[in-house]
């Protein structure tokens, strides 16, 4: 039972384009390695970077490993992106401060829980500590609501993070991903 | 040496593991395994960590990933390991040949007071990563093994960890520069050339 409400909540009620968008970004800002947790809002960026020859997708057990990894293809000269749900930024905060001491670029695209229209009490701290604590530790913080803008706040944030050195996050909100109800789900 | 059940002294592990390490390029956990990698000589082509404890490993994944034609090798301390050990099970997945995980396995924190990590009640790292699917990884505890493992990441033929046991003894500091700048601009410099000056 639970399995099927999960697999029903992951899949998208109607097709956005943004995931596309960022795609194609993120292919013309030079990525090569994505690192990720999944997350359901990040399904179909990831299925499209999956088949994709030229970017390696690694499956971490954890966010901070992606933060130590892209540091390490930074060292060798690649770009990399981190893609993971806000619960995870929770997971990285100490690991952050290899990119933040080394000025090094970091691009994180963070999909939000816990910011509007949650049904998930288990969310909210950390959904609402998202942006406090990534701001806390020196990362710079863009946050997009609105689905048109998706892709240029990616590409603002790539600029930023590749051109300036410095670990970026975009924080996509539950306005753009549109917030499930579980209990409904549940129900049907 | 005399002794064939002496723990091996970390300096001398480090040491052979670096001999005429040619272009070889090393990622060195916090604390110890830091000053020891120092100790052996400061170069360009190590990258010593200061903090980011339980990174070392998936930094050494991406820059393999990202440099496949170069020998990455990690040194890094057990308490270092054990704090991301979900990265064996990473690494084990993406299995790059370029990349050698050694171990400095003290059974203690050393950094903090020489308290006890959970290798010295029999946890068994190499153990852990065999069952992750890194197929070379062994314990260590000759140098002649030493020897064997420093040109198994020397050659580069498969991803390789090995849980070097070693006296938890306190060694005099020797330290790298500290600033992370001038390490990650004097490593990308030795490594991509005066390109990775420029964006
Ligand atoms: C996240 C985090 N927790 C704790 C510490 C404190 N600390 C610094 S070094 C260290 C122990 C390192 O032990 P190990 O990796 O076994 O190296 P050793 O010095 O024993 O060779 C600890 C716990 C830290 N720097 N960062």
């Amino acid at each position: 039972m639970a399995e099927a409400a999960k697999s029903r909540a992951e899949a998208p009620e109607r097709l956005p384009t943004w995931p596309d968008e960022i795609y194609r970004v993120l292919k013309d800002a030079g990525i090569r390695q994505v690192a990720m947790v999944p997350d359901a809002g990040h399904s179909r960026l990831i299925r499209s970077f999956e088949a994709d020859p030229e970017t390696r997708v690694v499956t971490l057990t954890t966010e901070e490993e992606g933060v130590a990894m892209l540091a390490g293809a930074w060292l060798g000269g690649e770009r990399g992106v981190l893609l993971l749900q806000s619960s995870g930024v929770g997971n990285c905060i100490n690991m952050l401060s290899l990119p933040v001491i080394c000025h090094m670029p970091l691009l994180m695209i963070v999909t939000m829980r816990g910011d509007w229209g949650e049904f998930n009490p288990w969310q909210i701290p950390m959904g609402q500590g998202t942006r406090p604590s990534l701001e806390a530790i020196g990362v710079i913080v863009n946050k997009v609501d609105e689905p048109h803008l998706v892709a240029s706040t990616v590409q603002g944030a790539a600029n930023l993070a590749f051109n300036t050195w410095k670990p970026v996050a975009v924080l996509i909100g539950q306005r753009v991903l549109g917030a499930k109800n579980f209990k409904e789900l549940a129900r049907k | 040496m005399s002794n064939p059940n002496a723990l091996l002294h970390r300096r001398d592990v480090v040491n052979e593991l670096l001999r005429d390490r040619a272009d070889l390029l090393v990622i060195a956990g916090l604390g110890a395994p830091n000053w020891d990698v120092s100790a052996a000589g400061d170069h360009p082509n190590n990258f010593p960590l200061w903090g980011a404890m339980g990174g070392a490993s998936m930094i050494g994944l991406g820059l393999a990933l990202a440099q496949p034609k170069r020998k990455v090798l990690v040194i890094t301390g057990d308490g270092e390991m054990l704090m991301n050990v979900g990265s064996l099970a990473t690494i084990g997945v993406e299995a790059p040949k370029n990349l050698t995980i050694a171990v400095l396995d003290n059974e203690r924190f050393g950094e903090t007071g020489m308290q006890k990590t959970p290798t010295a009640s029999g946890v068994d790292l190499a153990g852990i990563a065999t069952a992750c699917g890194i197929r070379t990884s062994r314990i260590v505890r000759t140098m002649t093994e030493v020897a064997e493992l420093r040109d198994l990441a020397h050659e580069g033929r498969g991803t390789t960890f090995a849980q070097v046991k070693i006296n938890p003894e306190a060694l005099v500091f020797v330290m790298p520069p500290a600033d992370g700048v001038i390490l990650t601009t004097r490593f990308r410099q030795s490594v991509l050339g005066d390109e990775a000056l420029f964006n």
